[in-house]
């Protein structure tokens, strides 16, 4: 594996951990912590893989190696901070690729919307754990694709769906939705057809964009 | 003045972030003037620099969440400006204004006159108070 130039801002738990596993992997890893006493702490366990300044000014960033980073990921605890450092990194220093930390889970859609190519929201990944632990739940979100806004899902077909008795050709699907797997118990996982009719309990997978996810939700299961 | 002639020309609505000294100030001089003036601030004892006059509305909240804004009134804003003490703030405000509520007009304080290049060059109107006030202070006591 080819061994990159990593820059994280914000060197709290998030930060402080991240960096650690990505250094167990071989990767170069800088923390840029703002917070003196955070920075104390972090630089007597990690001593120069830290840097103390404010991870959103040019010279602290210039001063970082920023021109031959090859990821910067922003991880601190104000979205604003992580969206300027994302930003300042791409376009002043054209680092290939920005990930960002989402505290607030709406600012998900507009950080990508703004340039950062990945975003991770705290909030948004429990819930989809907590849906997946809930069976009752009707749409489970399995994967968010970085950088785009597709996504994977997964319906279960009920007795009330509108989608219950329908082959999967009858579908009101929304353009940017493809059914790409039928899951149906003592039944091996098959790419459904035209004609696959739905039956109740089947689990359908989908993919689908975070636009479209409420209008299959809504034509599916009513 | 640049752009007081087109603001003259018709009631406006206009959405400020921040009602500090000068976000206080601006809505006052707006309201004066006849627009619908909404001024956000995250504290109800920044609204105190507001006159008694004030007509407009005062809304207890932030301005970089989306939601805060629509009940602020940003999708019918003909200009937005975002005024707080914090540049990253109001960086992340004004790019919403801007580019998720296609809102007119968004003026941007950043005080770091670096970042105020960066945006700048981002397409964001942007002001730095830091080289205003120098280029102020320098060309007063050069003249002397």
């Amino acid at each position: 594996m080819k061994s990159l130039y990593i820059i994280i801002v914000g060197g709290g738990k998030i930060g402080y951990y991240l960096g650690k596993a990505l250094m167990n992997q071989g990767h170069e890893v800088l923390i840029i912590e703002k917070e003196v006493r955070t920075y104390e702490r972090l630089e007597d366990e990690l001593g120069s893989c830290c840097m103390r300044g404010d991870g959103c000014e040019t010279a602290v960033l210039s001063e970082a190696g920023l021109n031959r980073a090859d990821v910067l990921i922003s991880t601190t605890s104000h979205d604003e901070d992580n969206l300027v450092s994302c930003q300042v990194a791409k376009h002043r220093f054209k680092v290939p690729r920005t990930i960002s930390l989402v505290n607030n889970p709406i600012n998900d859609k507009i950080f990508r919307k703004l340039g950062v190519d990945a975003t991770i929201s705290v909030t948004n990944t429990i819930l989809e754990h907590v849906e997946q632990e809930i069976p009752a739940h009707p749409l489970i979100h399995l994967l968010t694709m970085s950088g785009q806004m597709e996504e994977v899902v997964e319906l279960v077909i009920t007795k009330d769906s509108p989608a219950m008795g329908k082959s999967i050709g009858q579908l009101r699907l929304p353009p940017d939705t493809t059914i790409a797997l039928l899951m149906r118990e003592n039944e091996k996982p098959r790419i459904p057809d035209a004609d696959t009719m739905l039956k109740e309990n089947d689990r359908v997978i989908a993919l689908t964009t975070m636009d479209s996810e409420k209008t299959l939700e809504r034509n599916l299961l009513g | 003045m640049p752009g007081t002639q087109s603001i003259k020309q018709s009631k406006k609505s206009i959405v400020i972030m921040g009602c500090g000294r000068v976000g206080g100030k601006l809505a006052a001089m707006f309201d004066a003037a006849g627009h619908k003036v909404t001024v956000l601030d995250l504290d109800a004892y920044s609204f105190r620099r507001l006159p008694p006059t004030f007509s407009g509305t005062a809304l207890i909240g932030n301005g970089t969440d989306e939601d805060m804004l629509r009940k602020a009134g940003i999708e019918a804003a003909d200009a937005f400006i975002a005024l707080t003490q914090g540049d990253n703030r109001n960086v992340m405000a004004a790019q919403i204004a801007k580019y998720v509520f296609k809102v007119p007009r968004v003026i941007c304080r950043i005080y770091d006159p670096l970042r105020k290049d960066i945006y700048e060059q981002l397409g964001i109107e942007s002001i730095s108070p830091t080289e205003v006030f120098a280029d102020l202070l320098f060309n007063r006591l050069e003249k002397v």
